[in-house]
């Protein structure tokens, strides 16, 4: 009993809440990820892409809301996020057009096109909060709670209280199909494998025939698909407001740099490494701790809370730097930096 | 040369005698306001509710046989302690004031207070500082304030915490002046009176998700989580995130909790929880609003009662001492603010005189109803309510 109090206390404050995040991260890194490996660039804009392409989506959500379209018990912006991605493609093809290939036609280096993306993102930056201002949007609707801690403890007459909510439920699932459909894309796809060949060598892949230009279109729209998600999903879960996701910027690189920029599959494993790693590091493990050990006289006086909360952010970038300076190209042998 | 000297001193000193005799029968006090400065807005309406009093006692005709009040203001600036300092060093010097009404910010009203008033042993009576520190600045008795100190609703809050029975309870406060000096003011009266806290945490305010917070709040346990944080920011995205994971259901809010989104937050869900809120049900509020009205200022803005019984103590204060030097009367203001004796509310001040005069005892109640404390500060007034069916619900006044 004990025992099971402790996994359900730890799953309640720790793993749930990490696995959702870590999702919510992974789509963000896997954006990054691709536009580095075909672009060669890191997205700085990556933040406000997520921040645009959710206010379309809440923008439309709030459309179907007054126009009386529900989803049930699901959140009504799962509907209007295909037109959410729609309008977020348009802008990142808008901002190619009008900004990037310019650049890329002179063969810019990287680091011009890192600043280019940094002027992108400031301009972003202004566009959103000056069509949905700066504050909190909640957009959410039906079921808050597909198990709610009160109903957990009376269905298993445990000690503690395990809750789940709809939208961490929601982006585990949605950010399972969007993978899946990605690693299909890219590995089964003619237009995914031609993808994979330009990102491996650039040279090579002209050389065989394929259009750069159409390489880079589909590169843009399939991150305009997942920050579109990514930011959606954050939304739901948490709260939309233009700051947080610019601030979402550090460890939606974090995750990409220690996974290996430019490996799909390392973005993933990164956005759950720093997501673990923020709330176990700033988790007080007292309560789980209480559970395990035996005797009272073992229990812990302190709260065994390694960092307090105020350091999360901290968390993200002490593991940036452990892996640059150990292992520059990231867990999975990406690109180095 | 010298005797020139001599006597123009002596001819000045002559004249200045025979000029304080002629306005014998009047009595000035001091009014020192941050006319200028980041209060401007403020403090006209609060000069106002300090003359109206001393003109209400001065057309009574009752003070000490029939003496005037005429007030005399001056420029605290609120910030610039120099020039706060140079001006009431005016009032004592030159205007020959016999009593201090402020000043306004916490700041300069301690720099008037050690280097024009304690040097002068003049009294002064502050409407509007409300910094803890002044609690423990040495006064010689001279220093009072109708304000409560921020230090006080930590002591309220203890009181309602264990009149409910709740000793145990976790703390999480917005990382900023107001949120860190409430939760070490309640963290020090609430162990004072054998309560434990298990955890005393910050948070940001505008984050987007506080989970984090929360799980080690849960960790740390307690009957009941204090949020020392806003209404419309960090503090209900703390208890949403508590109520979410179901780490607490009942909590405890201070002042910047309260408001009607309160009630369409969170409703039902919050049923139980506690908080407190500045607020009085004395008629004494009422009465200087209409007061305000029929004198063309704004009886209800922030710290004109506060101003209107600062003046009216100083002056019922001479009234029971029969005089008018600070030292005399210094030591009657706790007397006549506090009970035993008649209640006396605004607009009534003559009444108050009278059984004074008469040799009887006042509790002068006042716009605020003023009751002094410790050294000599208000208590302040809080109204103490409570969660029931998702609505807020009075229970008391403290």
């Amino acid at each position: 009993m004990e025992f099971l109090n402790a996994i359900v206390a730890l799953s309640n404050y720790v793993l749930i809440p990490a696995i959702a995040y870590g999702s919510q991260l992974s789509l963000g890194a896997l954006g990054v990820t691709l536009i580095y490996g075909i672009l060669r660039f890191s997205n700085f804009a990556h933040g406000d892409t997520m921040a645009f392409g959710t206010m379309v989506t809440i923008l439309v959500t709030w459309w179907f809301q007054s126009m009386g379209i529900s989803f049930g018990p699901l959140p009504t912006a799962l509907l209007a996020l295909p037109l959410g991605i729609v309008g977020c493609m348009a802008l990142l093809l808008f901002t190619d057009r009008v900004v990037y290939r310019f650049y890329r036609a002179q063969k810019a280096k990287p680091v011009i096109l890192v600043i280019v993306s940094m002027g992108v993102m400031f301009v972003l930056n202004g566009l959103v909060r000056f069509i949905i201002g700066t504050d909190d949007q909640r957009f959410a609707d039906g079921e808050r709670f597909i198990i709610t801690a009160g109903d957990f403890k009376t269905m298993t007459g445990l000690d503690e209280g395990m809750a789940i909510k709809t939208t961490q439920g929601i982006t585990v699932v949605v950010a399972v199909i969007a993978v899946a459909l990605l690693f299909w894309f890219l590995n089964r796809t003619r237009t995914g494998k031609s993808m994979r060949a330009y990102s491996d060598n650039e040279d090579l892949a002209l050389l065989s025939g394929i259009n750069p230009e159409r390489v880079v279109m589909y590169a843009w729209l399939i991150v305009a698909a997942l920050a579109t998600i990514a930011g959606v999903l954050y939304g739901l879960d948490k709260t939309f407001r233009p700051f947080v996701y610019f601030q979402l910027l550090l460890p939606v690189f974090a995750a990409a740099i220690v996974g290996g920029l430019g490996s799909p599959l390392g973005a993933i494993a990164g956005g759950f490494i720093i997501a673990f790693s923020e709330v176990m590091v700033t988790y007080a493990w007292k309560k789980v701790i209480v559970y395990l050990v035996p005797f009272e006289s073992l229990e812990p006086s302190g709260l065994v809370q390694l960092l307090s909360t105020e350091y999360k952010f901290a968390v993200s970038f002490v593991i940036l730097l452990i892996v640059l300076l150990f292992r520059p190209t990231g867990l999975f042998r990406g690109k180095s930096v | 040369m010298k005797k020139l000297l001599m006597a123009s001193a002596a001819t000045a000193l002559m004249a200045s005698v025979a000029g304080a005799g002629s306005h014998s029968n009047e009595v000035k006090l001091g009014i020192i306001f941050g006319f200028t400065g980041p209060i401007e807005s403020l403090t006209p309406d609060m000069a106002d509710g300090a003359e109206l009093a001393m003109r209400e006692i001065s057309e009574s005709g009752m003070l000490l046989d029939g003496m005037t009040v005429s007030p005399v203001r001056a420029d605290s600036t609120c910030i610039d302690s120099g020039a706060a300092t140079a001006a009431a060093e005016r009032l004592l010097t030159s205007d020959g004031v016999k009593g201090i009404v402020g000043g306004d910010c916490s700041g300069v009203t301690g720099a008037i207070l050690s280097n024009v008033a304690m040097p002068n042993g003049v009294v002064m009576i502050s409407p509007s500082a409300t910094s803890p520190a002044l609690s423990e600045t040495e006064d010689n008795g001279l220093f009072f304030r109708t304000a409560p100190s921020d230090a006080r609703q930590g002591v309220v809050m203890t009181e309602i915490l264990m009149d409910l029975g709740i000793e145990e309870v976790a703390v999480s406060y917005v990382n900023n002046d107001y949120g860190k000096g409430l939760a070490d003011s309640f963290e020090t009266a609430f162990k004072d009176a054998g309560g434990t806290i298990t955890i005393s945490s910050s948070h940001e305010d505008q984050k987007a998700d506080y989970s984090a917070e929360v799980g080690a709040m849960a960790s740390a346990g307690g009957e009941r989580l204090v949020v020392a944080g806003y209404l419309d920011s960090g503090g209900s995205g703390i208890v949403r995130a508590a109520l979410d994971t179901g780490a607490f259901d009942t909590f405890h809010f201070p002042d910047g909790m309260y408001g009607a989104n309160l009630e369409t937050n969170f409703g039902t869900e919050i049923n139980g929880s506690t908080g407190q809120v500045p607020g009085t049900d004395s008629p004494g509020a009422q009465v200087m609003q209409e007061l305000g009205e029929a004198n063309d200022f704004d009886g209800t803005s922030s710290f004109v009662g506060e101003s209107y019984d600062a003046a009216a103590l100083i002056l019922l204060a001479m009234q029971a001492a029969g005089s008018v030097e600070s030292a005399d009367y210094k030591g009657e203001v706790m007397g006549v603010a506090n009970a035993p004796g008649e209640k006396i509310y605004p607009g009534e001040l003559a009444k108050g005189l009278e059984i004074l005069k008469n040799g009887g005892e006042i509790d002068y109640v006042g716009a605020t109803a003023v009751e002094l404390i410790g050294g000599g500060e208000s208590a302040g007034n809080y109204r103490q309510y409570e969660i029931k069916d998702g609505k807020i619900t009075t229970v008391q006044y403290r």
